[in-house]
């Protein structure tokens, strides 16, 4: 979905809405502000999360942050890439956190998220005002 | 410790450089009420001569198993500390106690930890230990916590009733403000039948807590109590005795999740109580919820080897509320201490001490049985502990041995939340250990002292 139809919070995660399904990242912005990341920790599949309430974490060298859930409702699935995992025949593979900073409005996504309050979408904002909202903040 | 100067000259001196007349007007923000308004009585000064003598006299009047014979137990015991420990840690270059707030600009520290990491790995059979905790205590408490953040359930905690007491205290303590129930699962045979265990793990237990050998020296079943800690979908936190891992099975080769002790009997001597040495390692995949100081190796930019704070990002000093936990240090110079033990020892001297531990333990358990008054409370396997009951109470066999020159227990009694034994028991019962230091003569001498 092209940056200019994502939702927005203050928190700097990004929403693409798809029916009752959520896609959920972290900006550009907030991976420049980050830096060097090492380490992502995200919910498993069923664990419900809710608005405003820390959902993982992300390392850097210097810092561990947590992610604020922009929405509320249940995980369906988590970004296995950007975990250490294991491949189909078993093979470990190791984290791949570059994706965030090459790709985080596509393929360095965070989670998936079946959306409980559709309602919630309308306290995001919109590119606009996401991008006045990091001028502010800078 | 250095002699530092503080003549009326070096006063003015430091005065003068931050600006100010005179201690009257440094301590002018305090109240003059609340000022002494007289000199401190003291006593007269003293010669060099008559001070030495002094203190000689005040020091003779110190006994500890420097000059008794120790036989006492329950968690802090009388090691041979061999001559090189105080040697080499007592050099100025050591001698903190502390890891320095500038951590990398004190190589051979950072260096001295990461032997320490590497050695508790390889004792406990686990993949990675950090640099210290406070004691065995906090180790445990800061673990079941560790648990609570891994298993991301907070609902109930089993504890076996033959832990230590003193880290249940300090566990009880660190959950206070938690909704964490704690369940204590008492041992009445000296041991748990792992059936009651099934009993009392459930699907929202975080971890189970063994202590191997127990805090009264008995060996539990830690393979059973193992399969059903992981059945449960829990943590395995086993507490165990760095030496008797010469003869023991390691944490790591019975399943635990995350290993811990006390360290104190790694080369620091018995002194008051403190400071002891805690020790915690874990599975590589929770040393993102380990907390404390975690030494990492790895190269500068002209490629030599050197080392650093690693994963420090999640610690009090970078993430403050948001922590770990609220250890910002660790136990320098007893882990210290316990390197230089370690590495003096190696594997096969860590072998010889816990078979002369063992052996003489059982040799005096099997000369105090033959005492008339005296029995041994459990019938199981033990290391270098085991509860003696003397039909007189142990208070009394405790006073027969101390005017032998021999320190025994402590009582059953001294121990916190042991109410699941009985009153006479508890009375009647108390620790002895006998470590590779205890001599046969003196193991007579205490069969002697208890059968008057």
């Amino acid at each position: 979905m092209p940056v200019e139809q994502l939702k927005y919070s203050t928190t700097h995660e990004w929403v693409a809405l798809d029916g009752d399904t959520a896609t959920v990242g972290i900006t550009d912005f907030a991976v420049h502000l980050l830096s060097d990341l090492v380490f992502a920790e995200l919910p498993p599949s069923g664990k419900i999360i809710t608005k405003g309430q820390p959902f993982g974490e992300v390392e850097s060298v210097k810092a561990v942050s947590d992610l604020y859930a922009p929405l509320s409702g249940v995980i369906i699935e988590f970004n296995e890439r950007l975990t250490e995992h294991r491949a189909a025949d078993g093979t470990p593979v190791a984290a791949q956190l570059d994706l965030l900073t090459s790709s985080p409005f596509d393929a360095g996504w965070l989670v998936k998220v079946r959306i409980a309050n559709p309602a919630e979408m309308d306290t995001l904002m919109n590119r606009q005002q996401y991008l006045a909202h990091c001028q502010s903040s800078e | 410790m250095s002699y530092l100067f503080n003549t009326p000259d070096e006063q003015q001196l430091m005065l003068d450089r931050i600006g100010v007349n005179s201690l009257d007007v440094l301590l002018d923000q305090i109240p003059k009420e609340l000022q002494l308004q007289r000199p401190l009585q003291l006593p007269l000064p003293l010669t060099e001569i008559e001070l030495e003598q002094q203190l000689r006299r005040l020091a003779s009047q110190n006994f500890g198993a420097g000059n008794r014979r120790c036989f006492m137990g329950g968690g802090a015991y009388d090691h041979y500390i061999p001559s090189v420990v105080d040697e080499i840690t007592s050099r100025g270059e050591f001698y903190t106690a502390y890891t320095p707030y500038q951590a990398e600009a004190s190589q051979g520290t950072l260096q001295a930890f990461f032997e320490f990491q590497s050695m508790i790995a390889e004792l406990t059979g686990m993949d990675v230990a950090n640099s210290s905790l406070y004691e065995g205590g906090s180790g445990v408490a800061e673990a079941v916590l560790m648990a609570i953040r891994c298993t991301g359930r907070s609902g109930r905690v089993v504890i076996l009733g033959s832990v230590n007491p003193q880290y249940t205290e300090t566990l009880n303590t660190y959950l206070t403000n938690k909704s964490t129930e704690i369940v204590v699962a008492p041992t009445l045979d000296g041991t748990l039948d792992p059936e009651q265990l099934a009993q009392l793990v459930n699907e929202q237990t975080a971890c189970v807590v063994v202590q191997q050998p127990n805090v009264f020296g008995c060996l539990e079943d830690v393979e059973a109590l193992e399969k059903l800690t992981h059945q449960a979908g829990a943590l395995l936190i086993v507490s165990f005795d760095p030496l008797s891992i010469g003869i023991l099975k390691r944490p790591g080769d019975w399943g635990a999740d995350i290993a811990v002790a006390e360290g104190q009997s790694l080369g620091t001597p018995l002194q008051f109580g403190g400071p002891f040495l805690g020790i915690l390692s874990c599975r590589q995949q929770f040393v993102r919820k380990m907390p404390g100081r975690l030494i990492g190796q790895t190269v500068d930019r002209e490629g030599k080897r050197c080392f650093f704070l690693n994963l420090q990002a999640r610690e009090q000093h970078i993430r403050r509320a948001g922590a770990m936990s609220n250890i910002c240090t660790n136990q320098g110079l007893m882990a210290l201490r316990a390197t230089v033990y370690l590495s003096l020892l190696g594997p096969m001297g860590l072998k010889e001490v816990a078979e002369l531990s063992c052996r003489k333990a059982h040799y005096a358990a099997d000369r105090l049985s033959q005492v008339p008054s005296c029995e041994l409370a459990y019938q199981k396997p033990f290391f270098k502990e085991f509860v003696l009951k003397y039909e007189k109470g142990a208070e009394t066999a405790i006073q027969r041995a101390a005017k032998a020159n021999i320190d025994i227990g402590p009582a059953l009694n001294c121990l916190p939340g042991l109410d699941w034994i009985t009153d006479s028991d508890r009375d009647q019962c108390l620790l002895i250990a006998v470590t590779e230091s205890r001599t046969k003569a003196e193991i007579d001498q205490l069969a002697e002292a208890l059968a008057n």
